[in-house]
């Protein structure tokens, strides 16, 4: 019998379909680098309007009851443009947005774009190399505690996992200085309390290096054992919930050993929705640890928040908050486009 | 040697409720390039036969009896043994290949990965020509190795499914329901292909439906189960035609035949379910369903007599001067 001709209609259908993969893929990144852009415009709109109903007024606040004639207000809202109507304030505001000019920060007398920009790296050393360990640790943790689930490995990270996780995380890190930093540890002074760097050392050359490592040792586990749970946890339910899948016995049915079954078919497959939240915990990185930099003194974006808060400096704290937004929204269409390229079904 | 042959083989599963006797010391024997096909309600025990042929079944299914593949059992082996075994010696084409597939790789892949794995010698090249091949032979173009299962319809699917399950060209394929998840249209179709090709290959197979007419169309052999065991088994078209045993009856005139006006005009069915198997009836499990039920057919399950040449039926009623 000759199969193909067995069935005529089908195989004329089969024939005729046009291939569509590489143009779907190209399609669905468009539609959600289109659907970013137009959040990142909605998100300069909202930060704009929220720092204008703040309560307070700047002239007032800023100028400390030493602005005290109409005369100086008038001058001081003159300097800073807030003499002119909202709607002029907006566009000049997105013009000088796009051009990379965030404003100027009374609290260190410098344009918020630099400041910006140097105090963005320790955070992001810091919350960036956390979150790729804890990433990492977690999900090969919640890999291996699901796949042999309720084994003595899986009760020992779940319930870890989930200490860890009610924890707050400045707590974690002030345990930790108690343990190894100051005196009263096993270890005392094995690192230092805080900061990015000793004194004297020397950022560009190789002992600089090691030191902000050392400096960094410490806040980095602490919020690498903080975020850890999150990724295990989920890493580890997602598992779970392929592990009855039929296209599992398929794979043993073909002869696959136990872990190639798990890693070639139960991995990719559990792997969707912890992408989605480690891919959206990057976009948090920026916003940093405020909490961490403090304890440990990191001049990060954190502490820099806090700083900013208690003047209060407007024009960087808008930046700052632009800033976050920027990385949760770019962020976000990271997510997507990793989504649509670890998983056919999204993208067509 | 037989191709499988399985001997006394039970299964339970453990449960919340208590045990659960899905077979019971079932004896089947499958020759090479024959085609037995096993019949039955849901829940009789069909797909648990057919995952335990592999030593597929949960881990919380115990095991009793013997299962040889080439005189070999399939219980007592070694694991590697049995690795190289599956799919390579036996495959199966599962029912609902949606979810039997996995869904973000490409189906080609899919195909090409026994073979990589039972034949790690032949290279990429010819990997991918024999994927082609295989694809071509169940009647899908081989440009179709680039789709996702998601991006085929449910009988290309299953077309899949069977071209994987020739792909290392065993000498056993277990089909277990390959086409209940498909209209009526492309089950035959479907059906097609898959009698063709196991006839063209000389491939023995294990065809397990619960739809005795196409049961009764494309094996040799037929076994009824009911209850977690084989309750009649013979010649596939004496046991359409002839059934004796009654479940078997009642089976058979469930579907009715084309030019057989009666059966169209009394189509019928079978009162109530089948048993819970914790909770077995005592003596033969059919009885309480049974319009020839009496007194003596519970106290003792019958056995499996040879009723006539080639006919074994599991009931104290047939052979009688009824």
């Amino acid at each position: 019998m000759t199969l193909a001709a067995a069935d005529p209609a089908a195989a004329a259908a089969e024939a005729g379909e046009p291939r569509r993969r590489g143009g779907g893929y190209r399609r669905y990144a468009l539609g959600k680098v289109l659907g970013a852009l137009g959040s990142l415009v909605f998100m300069l709109v909202v930060n704009f309007f929220l720092f204008r109903v703040l309560p307070g007024d700047p002239a007032r606040t800023l100028g400390r009851g030493r602005l005290s004639t109409p005369e100086q207000i008038a001058e001081f809202n003159k300097t800073y443009g807030l003499d002119q109507p909202v709607l002029q304030q907006f566009l000049t505001f997105l013009d000088n947005t796009v051009h990379g000019d965030l404003g100027y920060s009374i609290l260190y007398h410098r344009d918020v774009s630099e400041v910006l920009v140097e105090r963005m790296w320790p955070t992001l050393l810091l919350v960036g190399t956390s979150t790729v360990l804890a990433a990492l640790i977690g999900v090969w943790l919640g890999i291996r505690a699901g796949w042999d689930r309720a084994s003595r490995f899986d009760r020992f990270t779940t319930g870890g996992s989930l200490t860890l996780y009610s924890m707050p995380e400045w707590w974690l890190g002030l345990l930790l200085i108690a343990a190894f930093a100051v005196g009263i540890g096993p270890l005392p002074g094995l690192f230092p309390t805080g900061g990015l760097h000793s004194v004297d050392a020397d950022p560009s050359s190789l002992s600089g290096v090691l030191d902000t490592a050392w400096h960094l040792t410490l806040p980095v586990i602490t919020l690498t054992l903080a975020y850890l749970a999150d990724y295990a946890l989920i890493m580890r339910g997602s598992l779970i919930d392929e592990l009855r899948s039929d296209y599992l016995t398929t794979a043993r049915a073909k002869g696959l050993r136990d872990a190639l079954v798990r890693d070639r078919h139960a991995v990719p497959n559990a792997l969707l929705p912890t992408t989605t939240v480690v891919a959206l915990n990057f976009g948090f990185v920026v916003a940093g640890a405020i909490t961490i930099e403090t304890i440990f003194s990191i001049p990060g974006l954190g502490l820099l928040t806090t700083d900013a808060l208690q003047v209060p400096d407007y024009w960087l704290l808008q930046g700052v908050f632009m800033l976050s937004s920027a990385a949760v929204i770019t962020a976000n269409l990271a997510a997507n486009l990793l989504y649509g390229l670890l998983d056919p079904r999204v993208r067509t | 040697m037989s191709l499988l042959k399985l001997k006394g083989l039970s299964v339970t599963y453990r449960t919340e409720e208590g045990p659960l006797p899905a077979v019971r010391d079932v004896d089947l024997t499958l020759e090479r390039g024959e085609v037995v096909g096993v019949a039955g309600e849901s829940g009789c025990g069909k797909s648990t036969l057919a995952s335990t042929v592999l030593r597929l079944q949960p881990s919380s299914a115990t095991v009793s009896g013997q299962v040889l593949v080439d005189g070999e059992d399939v219980l007592t082996m070694r694991w590697g043994d049995l690795r190289a075994l599956r799919w390579a010696g036996a495959s199966i084409v599962f029912q609902g290949a949606l979810h039997s597939l996995n869904a973000v790789r490409r189906v080609g892949q899919q195909i090409a990965e026994p073979i990589q794995l039972h034949e790690p010698s032949v290279g990429a090249a010819e990997v991918a020509r024999r994927v082609g091949d295989l694809l071509e032979q169940v009647g899908l173009p081989a440009s179709r190795a680039a789709s996702y299962p998601h991006q085929l319809s449910g009988g290309q699917r299953q077309r899949v499914m069977i071209a994987m399950a020739l792909a290392c060209r065993p000498s056993l394929v277990i089909a277990d329901e390959p086409t209940t998840a498909l209209d009526v249209m492309v089950q035959a179709q479907v059906l097609d292909v898959l009698s063709g090709l196991v006839k063209e290959l000389g491939v023995g197979m294990m065809l397990i439906s619960h739809d005795l007419s196409v049961l009764a169309d494309m094996s040799d052999r037929i076994a009824v189960m009911y209850g977690g065991r084989v309750v009649e088994q013979g010649p596939a078209d004496q046991l359409f035609t002839d059934p004796l045993h009654p479940y078997t009856s009642a089976l058979s005139a469930s579907f009715p035949r084309i030019g057989d006006p009666a059966a169209r005009y009394a189509p019928a069915g079978l009162a109530g379910d089948p048993p819970d198997p914790r909770e077995l009836p005592p003596g033969c499990s059919f009885a309480p369903r049974c319009s020839l039920a009496i007194p003596d057919c519970t106290t003792a399950e019958p056995p499996l007599e040879l009723k006539r040449p080639g006919r074994g039926v599991a009931c104290i009623r047939v052979g009688e001067s009824v």
